[in-house]
């Protein structure tokens, strides 16, 4: 058993070497010293440690062997062959602006960079790394753990482009700053490590949506970290949707460093995806910090949805709160693994956790795991857990009252899902995510009564045997 | 007689000296508003004011509509017409804001010679109070702070300030942490409080509060002493110039 | 100096006021325990042959668990070893406890109770509660026994129903609490020499809250009562228990049994506040409270529901149990538990989900004080059969000052996968802040710490019947000794 895992991490190691020693030679910013040791240490440690496997606490319920054994290759240039025409259905109306990668790579001609206030700036990570260095230097790298996690390594490897979001001291962005990614699989299994970074300076505010889509299916890897350094009293809401195809891998962490009086929000709303993990990891390093963790993630069919959140408080009196409901139905799996970490200076820290899930089917599946690592000793800490089914009662209830079957189910799965919804700020990003939640849910409702009498026959092979 | 009058206050905190001979006056009808950065001592003056016992006066004095404050006990002071809105307001689970807000209401009253206010007549008044701040009327029977979002906890402050109408009141930092929205909301609240009976005096840390609650007199607090007063104008010079320029005569900075 | 401190200190400066002794006249049989000692208890009851029989093969159990060392360790308490053959395990008052009326009472007990503040003259009884005084472990009195009877309602001591019915205790004796299911219990199987006894027949809602006051006076004894709870088909009863002792260096062993059955559609609800004596301010003396407690709804839509405020003895280890056997029947647990000092508290539930859609719902909430040590154990097990089942469980945990320590140990074991289960958890503590922005609204410092302890407690205050609400809260603040680090 060991063994056989020790295998699997040396062949597809061959890969990455290759992959990354080809990188080394063409990757922007390649002559930087400090570029080139943050990346070769990081690819160092990938080839240490290799893939997660379920031995380690950290990855026990989800298994990413899959991944492991999968020959990818970075994606090239796949953008060129995006056509606006092609981006249609995910242009947002009304944002601040709309940047979009394709396969991890920042595409201008794609983007709609809109009138942009004054005191912001965005532009992909790779430009920058080449023209402004010393503006990226004092923060690229320095926040994600990469000795902690191989999929922050592997990403740090290969760090190249993304989104650098940049927003001055002071300064109000009220318009959302709208990050669009597009994962390709070009008919052979490609890997893409999108890297970003956004700097909100003290006093700033702004609001941040990052959506993961695909262009077409086949096994495309995303690997994305995201660096999000809020300065002192700043206000930063940050989305991350997924939604991309049911033979994706998306690994996506999001490393938040707050300081004094900032407040964070984290929304996170999985809908897509066949391997999906997702790590939020804010580190409250400044007195009265807030942030919330929100999150919805919604599987059926063969999805596997894990959030892995990792709360830090470093200061005195931070508040954090984390929600998060999951929706799974069919042989989905879902996991929730909410870990805080009150530090010895912490005091008066006040930490909330709740994760409440529903299973739709005897196969769905979830696993939630509260971890808390206390030590101070003046703090609040609550964490709670629920695991329940659509509540026949309430169903009967409103198919008597009229309601069909279907309808009924997405009344009470989109009130299930609108706890997550509100605890949104009222407005555009809202309205959106609202919308492409209302889709999901719907598709859920209506396959639901299919899914039970087909569900011996739906012999769909496991997300484990893919690619 | 100023309502406010403080004279010279030397403040310690765990032995360390935080403020180091502060002066000033505030009248009725007043905004004053107090800048500073981190560790200058802004926390540590409002808190005072509002007589938090660990806060160890070492010199000076205070008095406050003629009577010696620095004697006086936090509830008494509160009696007195003293609010301060905190910077972290604390929950007390299972005593419901309306509860709590009436008993606080009633102890007032009572100091003062009034009648208590029964539930049927407190109600009324709390829901319009509730408007102002745009606060759903949900929050009535939440526990107090309780799952509050840092926003609405702020916005509860201003609430409580709004039904027990201090004659002095103390905002600590009421602006950090709110988005510009419910800055908008916190602004409205605080200035439908103005009134020429009425002192406010406003600790931030950044001048964006007061592009919205404009005040009359704006001091600059640099390591526990006043620095610089001035007009509103002084908050946006800060603004430009930054803390920096007026820090010429501080030392090392104190801890909050 | 900081007056938020002295406010607490001044509360915790109030004495045990419970802590006379009452000078009467006992009865009692020789110290020790062996096979002499039960029938002498069984003889002196002039018990029928299965009584003795029972209580037989309980005392051979325990010497064997005696033997084997097997004094149950796993609680988070400590205390020294408990030397069996130095404890009194019989002692009553020397004058009849067979009483015709309250006349006949001795007057130092009748005064005693009224000390207590539990007047045992019906005129003088809150309207609605019928009392069963219980003294060093025997009955002395029951009041409203006539306008009981008229409804059937069986309430009186456990050595009158033993004489009286019989066949009910054959019946349900041991049914919920086997002899055999802890040391402890096995002990009080063996020994217990009185205690109350309840029958609710079928479809009688009981109009009277039946109460029982505990109260142990004598020296070295061991009180072992037990109380046994039948509630018939649709039937509902309200049960009091309240608990007293005297001020005492030694430490006394209290292990009471109490078996509550709930037939189909019936209902019981038991409330306790307990205060045995906690020992001193350095932890010398005070009641050791192992007790077992146990309901078991076996009839369809049943209900049992545990009321306890928990302020006194020096260790308490209880866990006040539901059996959920009968479909859609309901377990409740609420507690307020209290450790000061050096109080040590290990206590919590057991809700096994048997039944179909049975139903149960936890709340605990814990206060450490001083440098007491307060531990919530609680058990939820939902077995195969158990479709539907659903609990909820939450478990807070109130530290006053830096020196006292809180634990929560919950079990969960879920066999059934349409389980729907709910769990949250909190510590946190009183401290200047909290006390300071009270004040700073205008509030007296003990308004203060009053309003924040009773806002912690409300979810458990609002399931005791109104008296017993108000008493709780009154004694709540003061056994509140302690300070604020």
């Amino acid at each position: 058993m060991r063994k056989q895992e020790t295998k699997n991490v040396i062949t597809e190691l061959e890969t990455y070497l290759e992959s990354f020693s080809e990188f080394e030679k063409r990757a922007a910013g390649r002559n930087l010293p400090w570029l080139r040791s943050l990346r070769e240490d990081a690819f160092a440690r990938f080839c240490q440690v290799g893939f997660p496997t379920t031995h380690d606490e950290d990855w026990r319920f989800t298994n990413v062997s899959a991944i492991a054994r999968t020959p990818f290759r970075l994606a090239r240039n796949g953008f060129a062959r995006v056509s606006q025409k092609e981006l249609g259905p995910w242009r947002v109306a009304g944002v601040a602006c709309q940047l979009v990668f394709v396969n991890g790579r920042f595409s201008r001609e794609l983007s709609s960079m809109g009138n942009l206030p004054v005191g912001m700036k965005v532009n992909g990570l790779g430009k920058e790394i080449a023209g402004n260095p010393t503006e990226i230097e004092p923060h690229l790298g320095r926040y994600v753990d990469t000795q902690r996690d191989a999929f922050c390594a592997l990403n740090t490897a290969f760090t190249e482009d993304g989104a650098y979001v940049h927003i001055r001291k002071g300064a109000v962005v009220e318009g959302p700053i709208y990050l669009l990614f597009i994962s390709s699989a070009e008919n052979s299994p490609s890997m893409s490590h999108p890297r970003n970074l956004i700097v909100a300076e003290e006093d700033s505010q702004a609001i941040i949506v990052e959506d993961y889509v695909s262009l077409d299916p086949g096994p495309a890897f995303c690997n994305t970290v995201t660096e999000l350094v809020a300065g002192d009293r700043a206000v930063v809401a940050h989305y991350m949707i997924e939604r991309e195809h049911r033979e994706a891998f998306n690994i996506s962490t999001l490393r938040i460093e707050q300081g004094r009086s900032a407040s964070v929000t984290s929304h996170s709303v999985l809908l897509g995806g066949g391997l999906v993990r997702n790590n939020v990891h804010p580190v409250l390093m400044g007195e009265g910090g807030e942030c919330l963790i929100n999150g919805l993630f919604v599987g059926n069919g063969r999805q596997h949805l894990d959030n892995y959140m990792l709360v830090e408080h470093a200061s005195p009196r931070c508040d954090s709160r984390q929600f998060y409901n999951g929706i799974l139905d069919g042989n989905a799996h879902g996991v929730f693994h909410g870990r805080i970490i009150v530090h010895k200076d912490a005091q008066k820290t006040d930490a909330k956790q709740t994760n409440r899930n529903l299973l739709l089917s005897d196969e769905a599946q979830i696993d939630t795991k509260p971890q808390l690592e206390i030590y101070a000793d003046d703090v609040k800490c609550t964490h709670g857990a629920t695991i329940g089914q659509i509540e026949e009662d309430a169903l009967f209830y409103l198919r008597s009252r009229g309601i069909d079957e279907v309808s009924a189910r997405k009344l009470l799965l989109f009130a299930f899902a609108t706890e997550c919804l509100d605890r949104m700020k009222q407005g555009l990003v809202r309205k959106h995510i609202e919308g492409l939640i209302n889709h999901s849910l719907f598709q859920v409702a209506n396959t639901r009564a299919e899914a039970r009498a087909n569900s011996r026959k739906d012999e769909g092979r496991s997300w484990e045997e893919m690619g | 007689m100023s309502l406010l009058e403080i004279k010279n206050l030397y403040v310690e905190v765990d032995n360390h000296e935080i403020l180091k001979g502060i002066d000033l006056r505030v009248n009725a009808g007043e905004m004053h508003s107090i800048m500073g950065p981190n560790g200058s001592g802004k926390s540590t003056l409002a808190q005072v004011l509002a007589r938090r016992e660990s806060y160890n006066v070492t010199r000076g004095e205070v008095s406050y509509d003629g009577k010696d404050l620095l004697a006086m006990k936090p509830e008494e002071a509160a009696c007195e017409g003293i609010f301060m809105a905190f910077q972290y307001p604390v929950e007390i689970p299972g005593i419901s804001n309306a509860y709590f807000l009436r008993s606080a209401l009633n102890a007032i009253r009572r100091h003062r010679g009034l009648d208590e206010v029964d539930a049927m007549d407190f109600l009324p008044m709390f829901r319009e109070k509730l408007k102002l701040l745009d606060m759903d009327e949900k929050l009535m029977n939440r526990s107090v702070n309780e799952d509050f979002s840092g926003g609405e906890k702020k916005r509860n402050e201003i609430l409580q300030m709004a039904v027990l109408e201090p004659k002095l009141a103390i905002l600590d930092e009421t602006d950090s942490g709110l988005d510009i929205d419910a800055l908008r909301i916190v602004a409205k609240g605080v200035n439908s409080m103005r009134s020429p009976e009425r002192a406010i005096v406003v600790v931030t840390h950044y001048q964006r509060l007061l592009n919205y609650i404009v005040p009359d007199f704006v001091h600059v607090l640099v390591n526990g002493r006043i620095v610089r007063s001035g007009g509103p104008e002084l908050a946006l010079e800060l603004e430009e110039k930054g803390y920096g320029s007026m820090e010429a005569g501080a030392r090392q900075p104190a801890p909050a | 100096m900081n007056s938020n401190l002295n406010t607490i200190r001044d509360l915790a400066d109030r004495e045990y006021k419970w802590g006379f002794v009452t000078d009467i006249e006992e009865e009692r049989v020789p110290k020790g325990l062996n096979e002499e000692t039960i029938r002498l208890i069984s003889a002196k009851k002039k018990e029928p042959e299965f009584m003795l029989q029972w209580r037989l093969k309980a005392y051979h159990h325990w010497a064997s668990l005696e033997k084997a060392e097997a004094e149950p360790k796993w609680a988070n308490i400590k205390y020294g070893p408990i030397n069996y053959q130095e404890i009194t395990y019989y002692s009553a008052p020397k004058r009849k406890p067979s009483l015709q009326n309250l006349e006949e009472l001795d007057p130092e007990i009748l005064r005693t109770y009224e000390k207590l503040g539990i007047p045992l003259e019906e005129q003088k009884l809150f309207a609605g509660v019928a009392v069963d005084a219980v003294f060093d472990s025997v009955s002395v009195a029951t009041t409203f026994k006539d306008k009981l009877a008229e409804l059937g309602v069986v309430f009186c001591s456990f050595s009158e129903a033993v004489q009286k019915h019989p066949e009910l205790v054959q019946k349900y004796l041991g049914s919920v609490v086997p002899y055999t299911d802890n040391f402890f219990a096995s002990l009080n199987a063996a020994v217990f020499t009185d205690g109350s006894f309840v029958y609710v027949p079928k479809g009688v809602r009981c109009p009277l809250e039946l109460s029982t006051y505990f109260r142990i006076n004598a020296a070295e004894t061991g009180q072992f009562e037990r109380t046994l709870i039948v509630a018939d088909e649709g039937s509902y009863v309200s049960y009091l228990e309240g608990c007293t002792a005297p001020i005492r260096d030694q430490n006394q062993l209290h292990a009471a049994v109490v078996e509550l059955v709930a037939l189909d559609n019936a209902q019981i609800k038991y409330s306790t506040v307990q205060n045995w004596y906690p020992g001193d301010k350095e932890g010398k003396g005070g009641i050791y409270n192992f007790v077992t407690k146990r309901g078991k709804c076996l009839g369809v839509n049943s209900k049992i529901s545990w009321t306890q405020v928990e302020t006194g003895s020096a260790i308490t280890w209880k866990y006040p149990s539901c059996i959920l056997q009968g479909d859609n029947s309901v377990g409740e647990f609420y507690s307020v538990a209290l450790t000061n000092n050096y109080q040590q508290a290990d206590t919590g539930t057991k809700m096994i989900h048997i039944g179909k859609n049975t139903r149960s719902t936890v709340v605990s909430k814990g206060l450490s004080a001083g440098h007491g040590q307060n531990t919530y154990r609680g058990l939820v097990k939902i077995l195969k059969g158990a479709t539907g089942a659903r609990n909820y469980t939450q478990c807070d945990s109130l530290l006053i000052g830096d020196r006292c320590g809180a634990h929560t140990f919950p079990y969960i074991e879920v066999r059934n996968s349409t389980a729907r289960m709910e769990h949250e958890a909190s510590t946190s503590k009183i401290g200047e802040d909290q006390l300071f922005y009270l004040r700073q609204r205008g509030l007296k410092p003990e308004d203060a710490v009053s309003m924040i302890v009773n806002g912690f407690c409300k979810r458990v205050f609002r399931e005791l019947p109104m008296e017993f609400a108000v008493e709780a809260q009154k004694l709540l603040s003061v056994s509140l000794e302690g300070s604020v680090g």
